[in-house]
Protein backbone atom coordinates (compact mmCIF):
# COMPACT_ATOMS: atom_id res chain seq x y z
CA UNK A 1 0.00 0.00 0.00
CA UNK A 2 2.58 1.92 0.55
CA UNK A 3 4.57 1.90 -2.33
CA UNK A 4 1.22 2.63 -3.86
CA UNK A 5 1.12 5.80 -2.48
CA UNK A 6 4.52 7.02 -3.30
CA UNK A 7 5.28 5.41 -6.29
CA UNK A 8 2.77 7.79 -8.54
CA UNK A 9 3.94 10.55 -7.33
CA UNK A 10 7.41 10.46 -8.43
CA UNK A 11 6.72 11.39 -12.21
CA UNK A 12 4.08 14.44 -11.32
CA UNK A 13 5.38 16.88 -9.42
CA UNK A 14 8.61 17.40 -11.43
CA UNK A 15 6.09 17.46 -14.74
CA UNK A 16 4.40 20.27 -12.88
CA UNK A 17 7.64 22.17 -12.48
CA UNK A 18 8.10 22.14 -16.11
CA UNK A 19 4.87 23.11 -16.78
CA UNK A 20 5.21 26.41 -15.00
CA UNK A 21 9.17 27.79 -16.08
CA UNK A 22 9.49 26.62 -19.87
CA UNK A 23 13.08 25.35 -20.69
CA UNK A 24 14.99 26.96 -18.19
CA UNK A 25 18.49 25.51 -18.96
CA UNK A 26 19.52 21.64 -18.19
CA UNK A 27 18.53 21.36 -14.64
CA UNK A 28 14.79 21.61 -15.19
CA UNK A 29 15.12 19.48 -18.42
CA UNK A 30 17.01 16.79 -16.16
CA UNK A 31 14.06 17.13 -13.58
CA UNK A 32 11.72 16.28 -16.35
CA UNK A 33 13.67 13.08 -17.61
CA UNK A 34 14.67 11.68 -14.15
CA UNK A 35 11.50 9.89 -13.08
CA UNK A 36 11.23 7.91 -16.39
CA UNK A 37 15.00 7.56 -16.65
CA UNK A 38 14.47 6.19 -12.50
CA UNK A 39 11.87 3.54 -14.51
CA UNK A 40 13.92 2.33 -17.43
CA UNK A 41 17.02 1.74 -14.75
CA UNK A 42 14.45 -0.35 -12.56
CA UNK A 43 13.34 -2.04 -15.09
CA UNK A 44 17.13 -2.78 -17.06
CA UNK A 45 18.03 -3.64 -13.03
CA UNK A 46 15.33 -6.11 -13.01
CA UNK A 47 15.51 -7.71 -16.72
CA UNK A 48 19.23 -8.13 -15.93
CA UNK A 49 19.05 -9.75 -12.37
CA UNK A 50 16.37 -12.29 -13.63
CA UNK A 51 18.09 -13.52 -16.53
CA UNK A 52 21.65 -13.78 -15.00
CA UNK A 53 20.53 -15.50 -11.53
CA UNK A 54 18.01 -17.55 -14.00
CA UNK A 55 15.06 -16.60 -11.38
CA UNK A 56 12.35 -18.83 -12.59
CA UNK A 57 9.49 -16.87 -13.83
CA UNK A 58 6.41 -18.02 -11.69
CA UNK A 59 8.93 -16.47 -8.54
CA UNK A 60 9.89 -13.35 -10.32
CA UNK A 61 8.76 -12.67 -14.20
CA UNK A 62 11.07 -10.21 -15.74
CA UNK A 63 9.65 -7.20 -17.52
CA UNK A 64 9.92 -8.98 -21.54
CA UNK A 65 8.06 -11.67 -20.20
CA UNK A 66 5.41 -9.77 -18.23
CA UNK A 67 5.32 -7.67 -21.29
CA UNK A 68 4.44 -10.87 -23.44
CA UNK A 69 2.11 -11.85 -20.95
CA UNK A 70 0.47 -8.61 -21.14
CA UNK A 71 0.07 -8.98 -25.09
CA UNK A 72 -0.52 -12.22 -25.00
CA UNK A 73 -4.14 -11.41 -22.38
CA UNK A 74 -4.48 -7.89 -23.77
CA UNK A 75 -8.02 -8.08 -24.17
CA UNK A 76 -8.77 -9.85 -20.77
CA UNK A 77 -6.70 -7.09 -19.11
CA UNK A 78 -7.83 -4.23 -20.60
CA UNK A 79 -11.56 -5.54 -19.89
CA UNK A 80 -10.58 -6.23 -16.50
CA UNK A 81 -8.85 -2.98 -15.97
CA UNK A 82 -11.63 -0.72 -17.62
CA UNK A 83 -14.08 -2.21 -14.81
CA UNK A 84 -11.67 -1.28 -12.15
CA UNK A 85 -11.23 2.27 -13.48
CA UNK A 86 -14.93 2.35 -13.33
CA UNK A 87 -15.40 1.49 -9.98
CA UNK A 88 -12.60 3.74 -8.65
CA UNK A 89 -13.58 6.86 -10.35
CA UNK A 90 -17.41 5.91 -9.91
CA UNK A 91 -16.18 5.60 -5.92
CA UNK A 92 -13.64 8.77 -5.93
CA UNK A 93 -16.62 10.90 -7.41
CA UNK A 94 -18.88 9.74 -4.75
CA UNK A 95 -15.97 10.46 -2.23
CA UNK A 96 -15.70 13.99 -3.48
CA UNK A 97 -19.22 15.28 -3.38
CA UNK A 98 -19.50 13.69 0.40
CA UNK A 99 -16.00 14.63 1.25
CA UNK A 100 -16.52 18.49 0.15
CA UNK A 101 -19.84 18.71 2.25
CA UNK A 102 -18.79 16.95 5.28
CA UNK A 103 -15.37 18.56 5.26
CA UNK A 104 -16.91 22.10 4.96
CA UNK A 105 -19.53 21.20 8.11
CA UNK A 106 -17.01 19.73 10.08
CA UNK A 107 -14.69 22.77 9.36
CA UNK A 108 -16.97 25.57 9.88
CA UNK A 109 -18.73 24.17 12.87
CA UNK A 110 -17.20 23.21 16.20
CA UNK A 111 -20.52 21.09 17.00
CA UNK A 112 -20.30 19.30 14.19
CA UNK A 113 -16.52 18.44 14.66
CA UNK A 114 -17.23 17.88 18.13
CA UNK A 115 -19.83 15.53 16.86
CA UNK A 116 -18.26 13.72 14.22
CA UNK A 117 -14.52 13.62 14.43
CA UNK A 118 -13.77 10.71 16.66
CA UNK A 119 -16.62 8.91 14.79
CA UNK A 120 -14.85 9.66 11.96
CA UNK A 121 -11.51 8.78 13.25
CA UNK A 122 -12.97 5.26 14.42
CA UNK A 123 -14.31 4.80 11.50
CA UNK A 124 -11.22 5.06 9.60
CA UNK A 125 -9.26 2.95 11.84
CA UNK A 126 -11.39 -0.17 10.65
CA UNK A 127 -9.23 -1.73 8.15
CA UNK A 128 -11.37 -2.00 5.00
CA UNK A 129 -10.93 -5.61 4.36
CA UNK A 130 -12.92 -6.25 7.21
CA UNK A 131 -15.71 -4.35 5.97
CA UNK A 132 -15.61 -5.35 2.04
CA UNK A 133 -17.51 -9.49 3.54
CA UNK A 134 -20.52 -7.18 5.04
CA UNK A 135 -20.32 -4.87 1.80
CA UNK A 136 -20.75 -8.51 -0.27
CA UNK A 137 -23.12 -9.87 1.96
CA UNK A 138 -25.28 -6.44 1.75
CA UNK A 139 -25.04 -6.02 -2.16
CA UNK A 140 -23.77 -9.36 -3.17
CA UNK A 141 -20.38 -9.98 -5.47
CA UNK A 142 -20.12 -7.07 -7.84
CA UNK A 143 -19.85 -3.73 -8.84
CA UNK A 144 -21.53 -1.93 -5.76
CA UNK A 145 -18.91 -3.17 -2.98
CA UNK A 146 -15.68 -2.61 -5.12
CA UNK A 147 -17.74 1.28 -5.55
CA UNK A 148 -18.77 1.39 -2.19
CA UNK A 149 -14.86 -0.02 -0.62
CA UNK A 150 -13.25 3.25 -3.20
CA UNK A 151 -15.73 5.60 -1.52
CA UNK A 152 -14.78 4.62 1.62
CA UNK A 153 -11.04 4.36 1.73
CA UNK A 154 -10.85 7.45 -0.19
CA UNK A 155 -13.35 9.82 1.67
CA UNK A 156 -11.67 10.33 4.47
CA UNK A 157 -8.48 12.07 3.10
CA UNK A 158 -10.88 14.64 1.40
CA UNK A 159 -12.63 15.61 4.56
CA UNK A 160 -9.72 15.84 6.74
CA UNK A 161 -7.78 18.79 4.15
CA UNK A 162 -11.10 20.68 3.29
CA UNK A 163 -12.03 20.66 7.01
CA UNK A 164 -8.76 21.51 8.34
CA UNK A 165 -8.46 24.37 5.05
CA UNK A 166 -11.46 26.00 6.12
CA UNK A 167 -11.30 25.69 9.85
CA UNK A 168 -7.52 27.28 9.81
CA UNK A 169 -8.70 31.08 8.04
CA UNK A 170 -6.67 33.17 10.55
CA UNK A 171 -8.59 34.95 13.26
CA UNK A 172 -7.54 38.54 11.69
CA UNK A 173 -9.15 37.72 8.40
CA UNK A 174 -12.16 36.30 10.15
CA UNK A 175 -12.48 39.54 12.58
CA UNK A 176 -12.25 41.48 9.49
CA UNK A 177 -15.47 39.99 7.54
CA UNK A 178 -16.87 39.57 10.77
CA UNK A 179 -17.00 43.31 11.57
CA UNK A 180 -18.45 43.71 8.46
CA UNK A 181 -21.50 41.80 9.61
CA UNK A 182 -20.31 38.28 7.36
CA UNK A 183 -22.58 35.90 8.84
CA UNK A 184 -20.70 32.16 9.26
CA UNK A 185 -22.04 31.37 5.42
CA UNK A 186 -20.31 34.12 3.95
CA UNK A 187 -17.00 33.44 6.06
CA UNK A 188 -17.23 29.96 4.20
CA UNK A 189 -18.19 31.06 0.66
CA UNK A 190 -16.09 34.03 0.62
CA UNK A 191 -12.35 32.45 2.70
CA UNK A 192 -12.88 29.43 4.23
CA UNK A 193 -14.06 27.59 0.84
CA UNK A 194 -11.42 29.33 -1.46
CA UNK A 195 -8.96 28.99 1.34
CA UNK A 196 -9.35 25.29 1.65
CA UNK A 197 -8.92 24.61 -2.46
CA UNK A 198 -5.33 23.76 -2.49
CA UNK A 199 -5.87 21.59 0.71
CA UNK A 200 -8.82 19.93 -1.12
CA UNK A 201 -6.89 19.25 -4.33
CA UNK A 202 -3.71 17.95 -2.46
CA UNK A 203 -6.10 15.16 -0.79
CA UNK A 204 -7.39 14.46 -4.48
CA UNK A 205 -4.29 13.28 -5.33
CA UNK A 206 -3.97 11.22 -2.33
CA UNK A 207 -7.47 10.05 -2.30
CA UNK A 208 -7.03 8.91 -6.09
CA UNK A 209 -4.63 6.24 -5.32
CA UNK A 210 -6.13 5.15 -2.05
CA UNK A 211 -9.60 4.52 -4.21
CA UNK A 212 -7.06 2.38 -6.65
CA UNK A 213 -6.66 0.32 -3.21
CA UNK A 214 -10.05 0.08 -2.23
CA UNK A 215 -11.48 -1.37 -5.27
CA UNK A 216 -9.06 -3.49 -6.21
CA UNK A 217 -9.51 -4.78 -2.60
CA UNK A 218 -13.00 -5.66 -3.00
CA UNK A 219 -12.65 -7.45 -6.36
CA UNK A 220 -9.69 -9.65 -4.96
CA UNK A 221 -11.96 -10.56 -2.21
CA UNK A 222 -15.20 -11.13 -3.87
CA UNK A 223 -16.33 -10.22 -7.21
CA UNK A 224 -16.67 -11.82 -10.70
CA UNK A 225 -14.66 -8.71 -13.53
CA UNK A 226 -12.09 -6.44 -12.07
CA UNK A 227 -7.69 -6.61 -12.15
CA UNK A 228 -8.09 -7.19 -8.38
CA UNK A 229 -10.31 -10.61 -9.49
CA UNK A 230 -8.08 -10.84 -12.66
CA UNK A 231 -5.08 -11.43 -10.12
CA UNK A 232 -7.08 -13.64 -7.97
CA UNK A 233 -7.22 -15.68 -10.79
CA UNK A 234 -4.09 -15.56 -12.42
CA UNK A 235 -2.15 -16.30 -9.05
CA UNK A 236 -4.53 -19.47 -8.35
CA UNK A 237 -3.15 -20.66 -11.49
CA UNK A 238 0.30 -19.71 -10.26
CA UNK A 239 0.53 -17.38 -14.10
CA UNK A 240 2.71 -15.28 -11.78
CA UNK A 241 3.75 -12.98 -15.38
CA UNK A 242 -0.20 -12.16 -15.62
CA UNK A 243 -0.08 -11.23 -11.90
CA UNK A 244 2.41 -8.33 -12.54
CA UNK A 245 1.05 -7.13 -15.58
CA UNK A 246 -2.30 -6.77 -13.83
CA UNK A 247 0.10 -5.02 -11.22
CA UNK A 248 1.86 -2.66 -14.06
CA UNK A 249 -1.47 -1.63 -15.63
CA UNK A 250 -2.65 -0.44 -11.95
CA UNK A 251 -0.10 1.71 -11.37
CA UNK A 252 -0.36 2.97 -14.41
CA UNK A 253 -3.76 3.93 -13.96
CA UNK A 254 -2.78 5.43 -10.67
CA UNK A 255 -0.52 7.62 -12.10
CA UNK A 256 -2.23 8.72 -15.16
CA UNK A 257 -5.49 9.97 -12.47
CA UNK A 258 -3.01 11.43 -10.30
CA UNK A 259 -1.65 13.22 -13.40
CA UNK A 260 -5.01 14.31 -14.31
CA UNK A 261 -5.77 15.39 -10.47
CA UNK A 262 -2.18 17.51 -10.55
CA UNK A 263 -3.31 19.32 -13.75
CA UNK A 264 -6.18 20.37 -12.23
CA UNK A 265 -4.53 21.28 -8.87
CA UNK A 266 -2.17 23.44 -11.07
CA UNK A 267 -5.41 24.82 -12.83
CA UNK A 268 -7.20 25.87 -10.06
CA UNK A 269 -4.97 26.73 -7.20
CA UNK A 270 -2.34 28.26 -8.93
CA UNK A 271 -2.31 30.86 -6.27
CA UNK A 272 -1.03 28.73 -3.94
CA UNK A 273 2.12 28.05 -5.17
CA UNK A 274 2.32 30.85 -8.27
CA UNK A 275 4.23 33.12 -5.35
CA UNK A 276 6.69 30.31 -4.49
CA UNK A 277 7.72 30.09 -8.62
CA UNK A 278 8.32 34.22 -8.46
CA UNK A 279 10.45 33.92 -5.60
CA UNK A 280 12.59 31.28 -7.36
CA UNK A 281 13.11 33.00 -10.64
CA UNK A 282 14.07 36.11 -8.84
CA UNK A 283 16.51 34.31 -7.04
CA UNK A 284 18.04 33.33 -10.32
CA UNK B 1 -22.03 67.21 21.58
CA UNK B 2 -22.38 63.44 21.95
CA UNK B 3 -20.00 61.42 21.54
CA UNK B 4 -19.46 58.90 18.71
CA UNK B 5 -17.93 56.52 20.40
CA UNK B 6 -18.85 56.02 24.25
CA UNK B 7 -17.35 53.79 26.76
CA UNK B 8 -18.44 53.78 29.75
CA UNK B 9 -16.61 51.69 32.28
CA UNK B 10 -15.61 49.10 30.70
CA UNK B 11 -14.24 45.42 31.76
CA UNK B 12 -13.58 42.17 29.88
CA UNK B 13 -12.44 39.04 31.12
CA UNK B 14 -11.02 36.14 28.77
CA UNK B 15 -12.24 32.70 29.79
CA UNK B 16 -13.71 31.84 33.11
CA UNK B 17 -14.93 33.79 36.00
CA UNK B 18 -12.14 33.46 38.37
CA UNK B 19 -9.31 31.75 36.08
CA UNK B 20 -9.73 33.70 32.91
CA UNK B 21 -7.66 36.54 31.49
CA UNK B 22 -8.91 40.14 32.79
CA UNK B 23 -8.09 42.01 29.72
CA UNK B 24 -9.96 44.85 30.55
CA UNK B 25 -11.31 46.98 33.75
CA UNK B 26 -12.99 50.63 34.57
CA UNK B 27 -11.82 51.38 30.52
CA UNK B 28 -13.36 55.06 29.98
CA UNK B 29 -12.94 56.37 26.47
CA UNK B 30 -15.27 59.07 24.58
CA UNK B 31 -14.25 59.95 21.03
CA UNK B 32 -15.86 62.57 18.88
CA UNK B 33 -17.36 62.02 15.47
CA UNK B 34 -14.67 62.95 13.24
CA UNK B 35 -11.96 62.85 15.76
CA UNK B 36 -8.61 61.07 15.28
CA UNK B 37 -7.69 59.33 18.44
CA UNK B 38 -4.61 57.13 18.97
CA UNK B 39 -4.64 54.64 22.10
CA UNK B 40 -0.94 53.42 23.08
CA UNK B 41 -0.11 51.26 25.96
CA UNK B 42 2.68 48.19 26.44
CA UNK B 43 2.21 44.95 24.88
CA UNK B 44 -0.95 42.80 25.72
CA UNK B 45 -2.34 45.81 28.02
CA UNK B 46 -5.58 45.57 26.21
CA UNK B 47 -5.41 47.56 23.19
CA UNK B 48 -6.40 45.18 20.82
CA UNK B 49 -9.31 43.98 22.95
CA UNK B 50 -10.83 47.39 23.41
CA UNK B 51 -11.04 47.49 19.39
CA UNK B 52 -12.87 44.14 19.62
CA UNK B 53 -15.53 45.69 21.72
CA UNK B 54 -16.21 48.90 19.75
CA UNK B 55 -16.27 46.70 16.64
CA UNK B 56 -19.12 44.43 18.36
CA UNK B 57 -16.64 41.57 17.85
CA UNK B 58 -16.48 40.85 21.75
CA UNK B 59 -18.93 41.42 24.45
CA UNK B 60 -17.50 43.48 27.39
CA UNK B 61 -18.34 41.47 30.83
CA UNK B 62 -19.11 44.83 32.62
CA UNK B 63 -20.05 48.66 31.17
CA UNK B 64 -21.67 49.68 28.59
CA UNK B 65 -19.75 50.72 24.63
CA UNK B 66 -22.19 53.25 22.62
CA UNK B 67 -21.21 53.60 18.63
CA UNK B 68 -23.39 56.50 16.99
CA UNK B 69 -25.70 56.69 19.66
CA UNK B 70 -26.56 52.75 20.17
CA UNK B 71 -25.45 50.44 22.14
CA UNK B 72 -22.88 47.90 20.31
CA UNK B 73 -24.41 44.29 20.84
CA UNK B 74 -22.63 42.46 17.64
CA UNK B 75 -21.00 43.65 14.29
CA UNK B 76 -21.70 46.74 12.66
CA UNK B 77 -20.81 47.31 9.47
CA UNK B 78 -20.23 51.36 10.20
CA UNK B 79 -17.04 50.22 10.68
CA UNK B 80 -14.34 49.68 8.83
CA UNK B 81 -10.97 47.97 10.11
CA UNK B 82 -7.41 47.22 9.01
CA UNK B 83 -4.69 45.30 11.13
CA UNK B 84 -1.01 44.79 11.25
CA UNK B 85 -1.44 41.23 9.30
CA UNK B 86 -1.66 41.14 6.13
CA UNK B 87 -5.19 39.70 5.43
CA UNK B 88 -5.30 40.45 1.95
CA UNK B 89 -7.07 37.24 0.13
CA UNK B 90 -3.95 35.51 -2.40
CA UNK B 91 -6.50 34.18 -4.97
CA UNK B 92 -8.42 37.44 -5.50
CA UNK B 93 -6.60 40.64 -7.07
CA UNK B 94 -5.79 43.94 -5.33
CA UNK B 95 -9.14 45.14 -6.82
CA UNK B 96 -11.31 42.49 -5.75
CA UNK B 97 -9.88 42.50 -2.32
CA UNK B 98 -10.60 46.31 -1.79
CA UNK B 99 -14.12 45.53 -3.03
CA UNK B 100 -14.35 42.30 -0.76
CA UNK B 101 -16.63 44.74 2.19
CA UNK B 102 -19.10 45.57 -0.54
CA UNK B 103 -19.83 41.13 -0.77
CA UNK B 104 -21.41 42.08 2.66
CA UNK B 105 -22.34 44.92 3.67
CA UNK B 106 -25.71 46.51 2.77
CA UNK B 107 -26.87 48.21 0.86
CA UNK B 108 -23.84 47.50 -1.61
CA UNK B 109 -24.18 44.20 -1.49
CA UNK B 110 -27.16 43.89 -3.53
CA UNK B 111 -26.29 46.65 -5.95
CA UNK B 112 -22.96 45.37 -6.80
CA UNK B 113 -24.37 43.36 -9.43
CA UNK B 114 -26.07 45.98 -10.47
CA UNK B 115 -23.63 49.25 -10.08
CA UNK B 116 -20.89 47.38 -10.49
CA UNK B 117 -19.11 50.09 -12.69
CA UNK B 118 -19.63 53.00 -10.09
CA UNK B 119 -17.82 50.32 -7.61
CA UNK B 120 -14.78 49.69 -9.33
CA UNK B 121 -14.88 53.39 -9.94
CA UNK B 122 -15.22 53.80 -6.57
CA UNK B 123 -11.93 51.43 -5.73
CA UNK B 124 -9.96 52.94 -8.10
CA UNK B 125 -10.53 56.32 -6.85
CA UNK B 126 -9.52 54.76 -3.38
CA UNK B 127 -6.18 53.34 -4.71
CA UNK B 128 -5.24 56.20 -6.46
CA UNK B 129 -5.69 58.39 -3.29
CA UNK B 130 -3.23 55.87 -2.00
CA UNK B 131 -0.84 55.43 -4.13
CA UNK B 132 -1.60 51.55 -6.07
CA UNK B 133 -3.09 53.93 -9.18
CA UNK B 134 -2.34 50.97 -11.77
CA UNK B 135 -2.17 48.03 -9.45
CA UNK B 136 -5.66 47.04 -9.58
CA UNK B 137 -4.95 43.59 -11.37
CA UNK B 138 -1.51 42.62 -9.35
CA UNK B 139 -1.80 40.08 -6.34
CA UNK B 140 -0.84 40.16 -3.33
CA UNK B 141 1.64 38.27 -2.98
CA UNK B 142 3.14 40.86 -5.85
CA UNK B 143 2.99 43.79 -3.72
CA UNK B 144 5.56 45.02 -0.86
CA UNK B 145 4.22 44.89 2.92
CA UNK B 146 3.96 48.96 2.54
CA UNK B 147 1.96 47.85 -0.94
CA UNK B 148 0.00 45.73 0.97
CA UNK B 149 -0.88 47.81 3.82
CA UNK B 150 -2.11 50.60 1.37
CA UNK B 151 -4.42 47.94 -0.08
CA UNK B 152 -5.55 47.23 3.47
CA UNK B 153 -6.89 50.84 4.05
CA UNK B 154 -8.84 51.05 1.30
CA UNK B 155 -10.50 47.52 1.72
CA UNK B 156 -10.93 49.45 5.27
CA UNK B 157 -12.69 52.65 3.29
CA UNK B 158 -14.23 51.19 0.57
CA UNK B 159 -17.77 51.00 2.39
CA UNK B 160 -17.45 54.17 3.43
CA UNK B 161 -17.67 53.37 6.86
CA UNK B 162 -18.10 55.99 9.66
CA UNK B 163 -15.58 54.75 11.93
CA UNK B 164 -12.35 53.65 10.96
CA UNK B 165 -10.74 51.16 12.90
CA UNK B 166 -6.62 50.17 13.04
CA UNK B 167 -4.74 48.34 15.12
CA UNK B 168 -1.09 48.47 14.48
CA UNK B 169 -1.70 48.44 10.72
CA UNK B 170 1.83 50.06 10.13
CA UNK B 171 3.39 47.44 12.74
CA UNK B 172 5.36 45.01 10.78
CA UNK B 173 6.84 48.21 8.40
CA UNK B 174 10.14 49.43 8.10
CA UNK B 175 11.00 52.86 9.23
CA UNK B 176 11.13 54.99 5.89
CA UNK B 177 7.74 52.95 4.35
CA UNK B 178 6.07 53.40 7.93
CA UNK B 179 6.34 57.00 7.47
CA UNK B 180 5.51 57.03 4.13
CA UNK B 181 2.33 55.41 4.89
CA UNK B 182 1.88 58.25 7.75
CA UNK B 183 1.56 60.60 5.18
CA UNK B 184 -0.63 58.25 3.22
CA UNK B 185 -3.30 58.10 5.69
CA UNK B 186 -2.98 61.80 6.91
CA UNK B 187 -4.26 62.02 2.96
CA UNK B 188 -7.22 59.83 3.70
CA UNK B 189 -8.50 61.09 7.04
CA UNK B 190 -8.77 65.20 5.32
CA UNK B 191 -10.06 63.22 2.68
CA UNK B 192 -12.78 61.26 3.85
CA UNK B 193 -12.79 62.49 7.53
CA UNK B 194 -13.70 59.71 9.24
CA UNK B 195 -14.03 59.45 13.03
CA UNK B 196 -10.60 56.91 13.74
CA UNK B 197 -9.23 54.74 16.37
CA UNK B 198 -6.18 53.59 15.70
CA UNK B 199 -3.81 51.43 18.35
CA UNK B 200 -0.08 51.61 18.04
CA UNK B 201 2.92 51.07 20.00
CA UNK B 202 5.08 53.65 17.97
CA UNK B 203 4.43 57.02 20.02
CA UNK B 204 5.59 59.49 16.76
CA UNK B 205 3.06 57.65 14.75
CA UNK B 206 0.67 58.06 17.33
CA UNK B 207 1.37 62.31 18.20
CA UNK B 208 1.96 62.74 13.99
CA UNK B 209 -1.76 61.29 13.14
CA UNK B 210 -3.54 61.96 15.86
CA UNK B 211 -5.92 64.78 17.24
CA UNK B 212 -5.93 62.99 20.89
CA UNK B 213 -3.44 60.47 21.99
CA UNK B 214 -4.54 58.16 25.14
CA UNK B 215 -2.24 56.08 27.31
CA UNK B 216 -3.44 52.91 28.54
CA UNK B 217 -1.96 51.28 32.03
CA UNK B 218 -0.27 48.12 31.70
CA UNK B 219 -2.91 44.84 31.93
CA UNK B 220 -5.67 44.72 33.05
CA UNK B 221 -6.78 48.13 30.74
CA UNK B 222 -7.88 51.34 31.37
CA UNK B 223 -6.72 55.28 30.63
CA UNK B 224 -4.07 56.81 32.26
CA UNK B 225 -3.44 60.23 30.70
CA UNK B 226 -4.10 61.57 27.69
CA UNK B 227 -2.43 64.55 25.57
CA UNK B 228 -4.14 66.70 23.04
CA UNK B 229 -1.77 67.00 19.89
CA UNK B 230 -2.08 70.89 18.69
CA UNK B 231 -0.71 70.76 15.61
CA UNK B 232 -3.04 71.87 12.76
CA UNK B 233 -2.70 69.49 9.54
CA UNK B 234 -1.46 68.75 6.98
CA UNK B 235 1.54 68.07 9.33
CA UNK B 236 4.32 67.16 7.27
CA UNK B 237 7.56 64.74 9.15
CA UNK B 238 9.86 68.12 10.12
CA UNK B 239 6.99 68.65 12.20
CA UNK B 240 8.24 65.59 14.00
CA UNK B 241 11.62 66.87 14.64
CA UNK B 242 10.37 70.16 16.45
CA UNK B 243 10.57 70.37 20.64
CA UNK B 244 6.88 71.10 20.83
CA UNK B 245 6.70 67.74 18.91
CA UNK B 246 9.50 65.96 20.87
CA UNK B 247 8.06 67.24 24.34
CA UNK B 248 4.68 65.52 23.33
CA UNK B 249 6.47 62.31 22.34
CA UNK B 250 8.60 62.26 25.52
CA UNK B 251 5.79 62.90 28.03
CA UNK B 252 4.08 59.81 26.65
CA UNK B 253 7.00 57.77 26.87
CA UNK B 254 7.44 58.74 30.73
CA UNK B 255 3.65 57.41 31.21
CA UNK B 256 3.54 54.19 29.59
CA UNK B 257 7.40 53.24 31.11
CA UNK B 258 5.42 54.25 34.93
CA UNK B 259 2.85 52.10 33.93
CA UNK B 260 5.28 49.39 32.91
CA UNK B 261 6.61 49.73 36.11
CA UNK B 262 3.89 49.38 38.29
CA UNK B 263 2.68 46.04 36.48
CA UNK B 264 6.42 44.90 37.18
N1 LIG C 1 -9.07 35.50 22.50
C1 LIG C 1 -8.42 35.59 23.66
N2 LIG C 1 -8.59 34.66 24.61
C2 LIG C 1 -7.93 34.74 25.78
N3 LIG C 1 -7.08 35.73 26.11
C3 LIG C 1 -6.85 36.69 25.20
C4 LIG C 1 -7.51 36.68 23.92
N4 LIG C 1 -7.10 37.76 23.22
C5 LIG C 1 -6.23 38.41 24.02
N5 LIG C 1 -6.09 37.78 25.20
C6 LIG C 1 -5.26 38.24 26.34
O1 LIG C 1 -5.73 39.49 26.74
C7 LIG C 1 -4.65 40.38 27.00
C8 LIG C 1 -4.75 41.62 26.15
O2 LIG C 1 -4.58 41.26 24.79
P1 LIG C 1 -4.61 42.33 23.61
O3 LIG C 1 -5.86 43.12 23.70
O4 LIG C 1 -4.39 41.59 22.35
O5 LIG C 1 -3.35 43.23 23.93
P2 LIG C 1 -2.60 44.32 23.03
O6 LIG C 1 -3.32 44.43 21.73
O7 LIG C 1 -2.62 45.57 23.83
O8 LIG C 1 -1.19 43.83 22.86
C9 LIG C 1 -3.36 39.59 26.75
O9 LIG C 1 -2.89 39.15 27.97
C10 LIG C 1 -3.82 38.43 25.89
O10 LIG C 1 -3.04 37.30 26.16
MG1 LIG D 1 -2.71 43.93 19.78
Amino acid sequence: MASMDTAPAAPAIPARRARRTPIFGSRRNLERALPWMVVIGIFLFWEVTVRVFSIPDFILPSPTAIWESYLRWQPAILDNAGQTLFTTVFGFAIAIVFGLALGVAIGSSTLVYNGLYPILIGFNAIPKVAVVPILIIWFGIGTVPAVITAFLISFFPIVVNVATGIATVEPELRDVLRALGAKSRDIVLKVGLPRAMPYFFASLKVAITVAFVGSILAETIGSNKGIGKLMVVASSRFDTPLVFAGLLVTAFMGVAMYVIANWFETRMTGWATRGMTQNQQAGM
Amino acid sequence: MAAFVELDRIALRYGGEESGTLALLDTTLNVKEGEFVAVVGPSGCGKSTLMKVVAGLWPQSAGTAIVAGREVSGPLSIVGMAFQAPTQLPWRNVIDNVMLPLEIVQPHRSQLRAKRAMYVQKAQDLLSLVGLKGFDTKFPWQLSGGMQQRAQICRALIHEPKLLMLDEPFGALDMFTREELWNVMQEVVMDRKPTVILVTHDLREAVYLADRVVVMSARPGRMIHERIVPFPRKRTLEDTYKPEFAEIVQDLRNHISMAREQAA
